[in-house]
């Protein structure tokens, strides 16, 4: 009996809580008080957040990502999407609107550009963590808005936020080979830039006067002087960044800057090898692409081998041909075309992927196989690979591609013969192209006019 | 202020902030990688807001409430640049993209775990040398 009547109370006594908890839930909805947890400003304890330390970090990226951005939309254009296959993304609509002929001088520009993409976005990893460190207590803000402008702002965060995670996390796999994404990688970290850009562009519009009046707020200089002892919070601001009850502070602003810009040099410091040739490339101790392979003329960067596109030594034996499709077609075995004229030219092999090196290669030129099967004035030329299936076992190069003297269908490199991992019996060789558009194994080049 | 709440150029800019997203999207949609990609853009902000952070966050606060409290920041900086290192390169470091990594480069992804655990040390260490200057000095 004790037991039933005591029951029968405490569930009076827990439906009174529950009536209770229902009008708080409603009056959080309402915007009376916050939730617990995250959404109290008493639960976001760092003395060090602040509008002027989250402006210095909007400030470095605010000059990193644009240059990351528009060497991406660059590396779109050097893979000279107009001609026939090279397009990655042929949905692309309006947005290949400022694509331009690739030029193939000067030839270092691809690596440059495309070292300076992949380089510079690992080194602003920790600057881009910092940031949104810096203001994880806004996405928890009660109420969640305002006003209809709060509203539409907050929301083009999830665009800000998840359109730079989603190209940094898409870039990183993938220069890693870490093919675990659901979808290619070639739309999906176009389509998503763009979508980062946008939000990117509005964010700074609507931020940038802000930015100016917190950087203003506290000296640099002084703030470089300023000692742990003497670390104090902000001077409470209006987007609540500062704590409402700070921790006391366990590292200075100019510690947390220098810890910041030390994550970044690391990044750097342990990958940029991979751009570099000589004794720094092995520097590169966290890179994919910065590997010893040998002292040999053929031991540098493999992209592919030839075991893994299922090209064999078979097929590039004494039975080999190279064939020229023009007004006649002709076929050549690798004698033949060691006997043609050959010219030698140092020139960078760069990768999408980030990595470059320079290599001697020797070969014939372009222009002159052209002329050999009847035409005087290519308008391009379509490459064939022996590899079987994969996007690039074929590649369209440009007029003035193959008009460089420097266009070559290389057959030696640092003066062996290329290794089969390399390309032999044939490579196409084109100044400032991306490294996938130097078509290995090459079987047949049709010169015919490019549609 | 009006019943927006805020200057009409800010509508403006955030309407073609999403006109410009729209618009991509339906590229998306062409490319037929509309719901992988869906996933992985939200996904990402998840990953990041809900557990990357918190993950990192809580791990400091452990390391601040230790029984004694350790010279935090010769541990917190070495710990956070070697995780940092991890977070970027577990692919290479953990061997997950190793099937993919051999049919490229033709070389394994076995050095990798050796070498960030040698960096991981050279930080430790490097820290634990300027932790020491600094006590004598004191």
């Amino acid at each position: 009996m004790d037991t039933r009547f005591g029951g029968k109370s405490v569930s009076n006594a827990s439906r009174e809580r529950r009536k209770a908890q229902g009008a708080r839930v409603r009056g959080w909805l309402r915007g009376q008080g916050q939730p617990p947890g995250p959404f109290r400003p008493e639960f976001w304890r760092s003395p060090l957040r602040g509008p002027w330390l989250t402006s210095v970090f909007g400030l470095v990226l605010l000059v990193g990502l644009p240059i990351v951005a528009l060497t991406g939309l660059v590396s779109y254009a050097a893979y000279n999407p107009g001609l026939p296959g090279n397009d990655m993304t042929p949905e692309k609509g309006l947005l290949g609107f400022y694509l331009f002929d690739w030029p193939t001088s000067p030839v270092w520009l691809y690596r440059l550009t495309q070292g300076t993409h992949v380089i510079l976005g690992l080194t602003l990893v920790p600057i881009l963590l910092a940031k949104l460190w810096s203001v994880i207590p806004k996405l928890f803000a009660w109420p969640p808005s305002r006003s209809p402008a709060q509203l539409l702002e907050r929301a083009s965060l999830l665009l800000l936020v998840g359109g730079a995670v989603f190209e940094f996390v898409t870039g990183i796999l993938n220069i890693q080979l870490f093919y675990v994404f659901p979808f290619s990688f070639y739309p999906a970290h176009l389509y998503g830039a763009w979508i980062f850009m946008a939000a990117l562009v509005v964010h700074v519009a609507l931020k940038l006067p802000r930015l100016v009046t917190a950087l203003r707020s506290r000296g640099f200089r002084r703030e470089m002087r300023t000692n742990l002892r003497d670390t104090r919070p902000e001077p409470p601001d209006p987007d609540g960044l500062v704590a409402a009850t700070p921790a006391p502070p366990s590292m200075s602003r100019r510690g947390l800057l220098a810890f910041v810009g030390g994550g970044s040099l690391t990044m750097f410091g342990l990958s940029v090898g991979q751009t570099l040739d000589g004794p720094l490339r092995s520097t590169a101790l966290l890179a994919p692409h910065g590997r010893d392979y040998g002292p040999g003329p053929n031991d540098f960067q493999v992209n592919k081998t030839a075991a893994s596109v299922g090209v064999t030594d078979a097929q590039t034996g004494p039975d080999w041909r190279l064939t020229l499709l023009g007004a006649q077609q002709v076929l050549l075995t690798r004698q033949e075309l060691l006997a043609l004229p050959l010219h030698t030219y140092r020139l960078p092999i760069a990768c999408v992927e980030g990595w470059s090196t320079e290599q001697e290669w020797t070969g014939v030129r372009l222009a002159d196989l052209a002329r050999l099967c009847g035409v005087a004035e290519p308008g391009g030329v379509h490459a064939r690979s022996l590899q079987q299936g994969g996007v690039f076992n074929r590649v369209s190069l440009s007029a003035g591609q193959v008009a460089d003297h420097r266009s070559l269908l290389a057959l030696r490199v640092n003066g062996a013969d290329l290794s089969l991992d390399h390309g032999f019996p044939a490579r196409i060789m084109v100044p400032n192209a991306p490294g996938v558009h130097n078509t290995k194994w090459v079987r047949e080049l049709d010169f015919r006019t490019l549609p | 202020m009006n019943r927006y709440g805020a200057p009409a150029w800010h509508l403006i800019a955030l309407i073609a902030c999403y006109a410009v997203a729209l618009y991509v999207f339906t590229r998306v949609i062409s490319a037929g990688i509309v719901l992988g990609f869906l996933l992985w853009f939200v996904g990402a902000v998840i990953l990041h807001d809900f557990i990357v952070l918190p993950l990192y966050s809580l791990a400091d606060t452990g390391l601040q409430r230790g029984p004694r409290r350790p010279p935090v920041n010769y541990v917190r900086v070495p710990a956070a640049l070697s995780g940092l290192l991890l977070l970027i390169w577990f692919p290479l470091i953990l061997r997950s993209s190793e099937y993919y990594y051999r049919a490229s480069t033709g070389l394994s992804t076995e050095p990798y775990l050796l070498r960030w655990l040698l960096i991981t040390c050279a930080l430790f260490a490097g820290s634990a040398i300027v932790y020491a200057i600094r006590r004598l000095r004191r």
